[in-house]
């Protein structure tokens, strides 16, 4: 009988720390199964932010940096500029990329710097306890917005990949979710893309992935799919929102 | 005797950069450094490498995170509000033990401040600056030669160590300009750099992750244990200091950089004038010279520090004279400098008071 899936062997066999119903995992994996079909791995050197995902450095079998919280586009510059042949990405929460980060995100995409950014959204600080991030939606409640995010209060939350895609620098930019199977399989093939866009020199590619909070959002894991479905997706629609390929087509 | 070219201060320090093996620069706008990273942005590209003008100084030394993580020689610089940016960077950095050089041009403090030279960037640079328990290999050049062979010590003693190493200058030493000489600089062996994030392919079987967090706090422990011991090893061994006239100074004086050539000026006349005062100029800041002044405190009448500063490297100067004799102080600050006369007269109100006494 022919295997039909397996663990990537870019992704470490051990226990992570995340909590059930997460779907760091998932995206652990398809950044994973990207390195291995591109055949990159003895090449690559990711960074790990601050936040849930600060221990991606045990998970992912590559060299890896950790970074200081929001910095890792800047850590990323640092190295590929120093190295051009290896291939570096970035594996970033909101609070970290769209709060303390915005700068350096901007700036690496404005620079159009030949990495890979993978943006894991969830609308919550996680690893510090359910605080209210800059993409937690109005109307969720938090840990410091405990009446709900009110938009007359605390403003409105941030849309990065349309941000981004103002910028001249970035070749790639889209937003994907994991909530379907379907989904997952179209994630798959947008971070697969960023990573390709990069060993072809392509230039600056961000993958924003929706992401699940069940243990932060108070709920069950299928209730958080459920919201994402529900509630991200109307406001952070997903989609390609730059493109220089297709671009080059229109022309 | 190799070729003597007039340069400014910060323009050497970027050719002998270059001349240390460094080929990549990471920095933001300030002044007075300016000159440093412009000089690289023109230099860097013909010899292969880069210069990157970041967002922030934050971004700077983050970029040179990346850079020293990734096995390469690599330096960033700035001026005090600046340095205060990088100190979370410089954190990560000695936590992480990476090597690397940072240039602090220092003007007058405290906030926004002034652009005039000052050294009231001390306790910073000695003490850390950022969290938790580290130190910086902190040298302190007096002339725009010394300036340039402190470079190449730099990069050597922060490959030495995997440890950061900041050079304190200040506006005056950036600004100016002196005849200096590259000189031929013998090639120490240092170690290959086998723990740097360089692709697996490069070092096969072996994951290699940069990293200063510690969760288990007995972990963290000994992570901290073992950087103690690598900074009383870097104390034992690599303290630079320059000592005039002290074997029969009354008086001995304590500067450095700038301020150290000033009171040298202000020596020359008290000599003249029969005041018999030496200088101990500490070049490494951190670890600082406490063994000349120990040994000073034996036979010398009083101690004085002489700072562009509120009265910073005062307080080494005390604990390592403990308590065996006076220690005063005189300092300029907000970009003035002192002068000979003012310095002269400090001397003679020490000495004769001790005369009077």
């Amino acid at each position: 009988m022919a295997k039909v899936f397996e663990r990537p062997k870019a992704l470490a066999d051990v226990v992570t720390h995340y909590c059930p119903g997460c779907t760091h995992g998932i995206i652990h994996r398809l950044v994973a199964e990207a390195i291995d079909e591109l055949g990159i791995v003895d090449r690559t050197v990711g960074v790990a932010p601050v936040g849930c995902a600060v221990l991606a450095y045990d998970y992912f079998e590559c060299d890896m940096q950790e970074a200081a919280h929001g910095r890792a586009p800047a850590v990323c510059t640092g190295i590929k500029r120093v190295r051009p042949d290896l291939i570096v990405f970035s594996y970033q929460g909101d609070g970290d990329l769209a709060s303390i980060g915005t700068a350096e995100i901007v700036h690496a995409a404005a620079r159009g710097e030949n990495i890979t950014v993978i943006f894991v959204n969830n609308g919550i600080y996680g690893m510090t306890g359910g605080q209210m991030a800059p993409t937690t939606l109005v109307g969720h409640k938090t840990t410091t917005s405990p009446y709900g995010r009110d938009a007359k209060v605390q403003g409105h939350p941030v849309r990065i990949s349309e941000m981004l895609a103002t910028l001249e620098g970035p070749a790639y930019i889209e937003r994907v979710s994991v909530h379907t199977p379907q989904l997952v399989n179209r994630a798959k093939q947008a971070i697969k893309r960023a990573f390709a866009n990069q060993v072809e020199g392509k230039g600056f590619s961000l993958v924003e992935v929706l992401s699940t909070c069940p243990t932060n959002w108070g709920m069950t894991p299928v209730e958080a799919l459920q919201r994402v479905a529900n509630e991200m997706v109307p406001y952070y629609p997903l989609g390609v929102f730059k493109d220089i390929d297709a671009e080059g087509e229109d022309k | 005797m190799g070729e003597r070219i007039l340069m400014k201060g910060n323009e050497a320090i970027g050719e002998a950069a270059i001349r240390a093996g460094c080929r990549h620069f990471f920095g933001y706008p300030i002044t007075p450094q300016n000159e440093l990273p412009e000089y690289m942005a023109r230099r860097l590209p013909e010899i292969g490498g880069a210069m990157v003008q970041a967002e922030s100084e934050i971004a700077a030394i983050n970029m040179v995170y990346g850079a020293a993580g990734a096995g390469v020689r690599v330096m960033t610089s700035s001026s005090s509000p600046g340095i205060s940016l990088k100190q979370e960077g410089l954190s990560y950095i000695a936590g992480a033990e990476l090597p690397c050089v940072v240039v602090n041009m220092v003007r007058g403090g405290p906030g926004l401040g002034g652009i005039q030279p000052a050294q009231g960037d001390y306790w910073q640079a000695t003490r850390g600056g950022g969290h938790g328990d580290y130190r910086l290999i902190v040298l302190a050049p007096a002339t725009i030669q010394e300036m340039v062979d402190t470079v190449q010590d730099a990069f050597d003693l922060a490959d030495k160590y995997r440890n950061p190493v900041m050079i304190l200058g200040d506006g005056m030493l950036g600004q100016m300009m002196e005849p200096v000489e590259f000189r031929e600089q013998t090639v120490s062996s240092l170690a290959e750099k086998e723990w740097a994030t360089t692709g697996l392919r490069n070092h096969p079987g072996r994951r290699n992750v940069i990293n200063s967090l510690y969760l288990q706090p007995d972990k963290l422990e000994e992570h901290n244990q073992h950087l103690q011991r690598k900074y009383a090893e870097i104390a034992a061994n690599e303290v630079r200091y320059e000592e005039v006239d002290v074997e029969d100074a009354d008086l001995v004086v304590a500067a450095y950089g700038t301020t150290a050539r000033i009171v040298r000026s202000a020596m020359e006349e008290a000599r003249r004038e029969g005041l018999r005062v030496g200088l101990i100029r500490p070049i490494t800041l951190w670890p600082f010279p406490v063994e000349p002044f120990a040994r000073a405190a034996e036979r010398a009448h009083a101690f004085l520090s002489v700072e562009m500063s509120a009265g910073q490297m005062v307080e080494d100067v005390r604990l390592a004279v403990n308590g065996k004799k006076p220690v005063y102080f005189y300092g300029r600050t907000g970009g003035m400098v002192p002068t000979p006369e003012g310095v002269l007269a400090k001397f003679r109100e020490i000495l004769e008071g001790k005369h009077n006494g």
